[in-house]
């Protein structure tokens, strides 16, 4: 793959170190990796992660408190209250992926085909945005959702539309700029084609940009698919989802104020990590910021 | 050879804005023979740089072009996008002014080198990789193994100029469009650019355009000049012929404010061509140069001077041609 067999230091194992050395410099950035991990880690293994079954009930314990059995108390029908938030961050961090996903898939090639052609297309794409953007994004969602149907993939589909025309309005942009680069011209001029253009020139130089508008989108959506499953719009009981627990939390705020409280630090935990370290990663990727 | 390899008849590029059309090229033409390298020289904003942009099909859609340019008995003006892609890279290739940012910032040089190869040549990648590597040598870039896997930013503005002319010649083009390829660059950087364009013509026989606002440039290593004036061609000559015996007041000017070492021990400074370039917003009817030329008179003032044959091979749009 390379055009010599060895050497001393690679440019791009060079370039990894800088990145590497930057991003460790940032506690805060650091510190959201490591949730952010763990979160991923817990939801995909919460099988052995959680000490309980999230379905498995304790008549013993019923709107207990925090106790040696059960870290973070039960709930009224005696369910581990931690181990349902372990099971519950599946259903937030696949709609958090999935639906990011699905909004970039979507929104990067519209925006890189009007920024690129221009033309009344690229005008009709810019308006159709505009107008979409007028609707804030929860509400777009919940829109959406009753639309389709309550279900944890309809919910999925319905943010990760809501996230398409901020994405769209990114691709186009950083699009408009790249194609008045001079090594786009020069490409140009070198007879390169369209596709080349966009797929090798113009679609590269804005792989930081999209990154951290990602890590910006997972949390939107993961806050997303609770308000969705709080309303009855995602995930349907005894299915556990933060935005469930929230919701059958209410009847006790007084007896077992636990109920709302973990699912709901639990939210603004893995969200605020997700959004720090989106900053932490634009901070290290633009070489503006620094240097 | 029969007849020249690259001929350009009566361009005029009009440029339609709101503020009212812009005159950038008004008939225009040039020849270029097979190895040849053609100087063309002018300050900025007289319409060099468009007049190469234009040959290729450059320019952004609101140019509008008309006229003639002529490629091999092919029409380029009337190309189709296709025609013109083929042509692009593999028979006329560019050199651009800013190699700073003329790389792309996130692929290896030696990489970009050979998505050109491949898109024209239908090289295979190991044929390819060689052919990069040799490039490199041909540019004189040291080590052009290693080169070849760094990133445009580890390199220095020359190397990176090297590396644009190493992508150029990729294809074994048969014009080089180089359009003020040393002006970003050291003045000893320059001369290296400037010497390497020199040997290519002579070891590869590729013909040269060297657009520049720089006579000291063109003397060093064109045969050929073009002096331009407010999108107009005011004279044009062999290098040799023009330096001695410039006939066109603005050549003139321009050969006086070439620093030149003795020039200014003679009379302490350089000599400045008073005033400044015309706006292009209309086409004049008179000499564009009238309002900054000495010898201007009634006659230059109410006609547009031709261009026509003053000395053997030597032609001048001036009324009042001659030197001094």
């Amino acid at each position: 793959m390379s055009y010599v067999e060895a050497t001393p230091l690679g440019a791009r194992a060079r370039r990894r170190r800088i990145l590497r050395r930057r991003f460790l410099r940032r506690p805060a950035a650091v510190i959201s990796l490591l949730i952010v991990v763990g979160a991923v880690l817990a939801a995909a293994f919460a099988r052995w992660v959680a000490p309980y079954s999230p379905d498995a009930t304790d008549f013993n314990a019923l709107l207990s408190g925090p106790s040696r059995e059960h870290l973070l108390g039960t709930d009224d029908l005696g369910r581990d209250t931690l181990s349902r938030i372990i099971w519950g961050a599946r259903a937030s961090i696949q709609a958090g992926f999935l639906a990011t996903v699905l909004a970039m898939v979507v929104a990067v090639p519209i925006g890189l085909i009007g920024g690129y052609y221009r033309g009344w297309l690229d005008t009709a794409i810019a308006r159709v945005t505009d107008v979409l953007l007028a609707f804030p994004f929860l509400i777009l969602a919940v829109g959406l959702a009753a639309i389709l149907g309550p279900s944890l993939l309809n919910a999925t589909l319905a943010l990760g539309i809501a996230a398409v025309p901020p994405l769209i309005r990114i691709a186009r942009g950083e699009t408009l700029a790249l194609r008045e680069e001079d090594y786009v011209r020069a490409a140009v001029a070198n007879g390169a084609n369209d596709a080349v253009i966009i797929g090798r020139h113009i679609l590269p130089n804005m792989t930081s940009t999209l990154l951290v508008q990602a890590t910006l989108t997972i949390p939107a959506a993961i806050i997303g698919e609770a308000v969705l499953s709080f309303l009855g719009l995602g995930v349907q009981p005894p299915t556990p989802s933060w935005g469930v627990m929230l919701n059958a939390a209410q009847p006790y705020l007084n007896e077992a104020p636990g109920l709302a409280v973990y699912p709901g630090l639990a939210i603004v935990i893995v969200a605020l990590a997700f959004n720090l370290l989106g900053d932490g990663l634009r901070d290290v990727l633009d070489p503006r910021t620094e240097r | 050879m029969s007849g020249p390899l690259l001929e350009v008849e009566d361009l005029s590029v009009r440029f339609d804005t709101d503020e009212g059309s812009v005159h950038a090229v008004d008939r225009m033409s040039l020849s270029l023979e097979p190895r040849q390298v053609l100087g063309v020289v002018g300050e900025s904003g007289c319409g060099k740089s468009v007049t190469a942009l234009s040959i290729v099909g450059l320019l952004p859609k609101t140019a509008k072009v008309t006229g003639s340019v002529r490629f091999e008995g092919l029409e380029l003006l009337a190309a189709s996008k296709s025609e013109l892609r083929r042509v692009r890279g593999r028979q006329i290739s560019f050199v651009f002014q800013e190699p700073m940012t003329s790389l792309n910032p996130v692929f290896r040089v030696g990489h970009q080198i050979e998505e050109v190869l491949r898109e024209h040549m239908n090289l295979s990648r190991a044929a390819a990789r060689q052919r990069v590597v040799e490039l490199l040598d041909l540019v004189h870039i040291p080590d052009p193994a290693r080169r070849a896997e760094e990133y445009p930013h580890q390199l220095s503005g020359g190397m990176r100029q090297r590396v644009m002319i190493a992508m150029a010649l990729g294809c074994d083009p048969k014009i080089l469009i180089a359009d003020e390829p040393t002006t970003a660059l050291d003045v000893t950087i320059q001369a290296g650019i400037l010497d390497l364009l020199r040997e290519l013509r002579d070891r590869l026989g590729t013909a040269i355009v060297l657009i520049t606002h720089n006579l000291g440039v063109v003397a060093d290593i064109a045969d050929r000049v073009v002096v331009m004036y407010a999108g107009r061609k005011a004279e044009e000559a062999p290098v040799g012929e023009l330096f001695a015996h410039p006939q066109h007041p603005y050549t003139i000017g321009l050969l006086g404010a070439v620093p030149r070492a003795g020039a200014a021990a003679r009379n302490g400074r350089l000599q400045e061509i008073p005033g400044r370039v015309p706006s292009l917003s209309e086409l004049p009817t008179h000499c564009a140069f009238a309002d900054r030329c000495p010898r201007a008179d009634e006659q230059s003032w109410s006609e547009v001077p031709v261009l026509r044959q003053v000395r053997p091979d030597h032609a001048v749009a001036c009324f009042h041609p001659g030197e001094q």
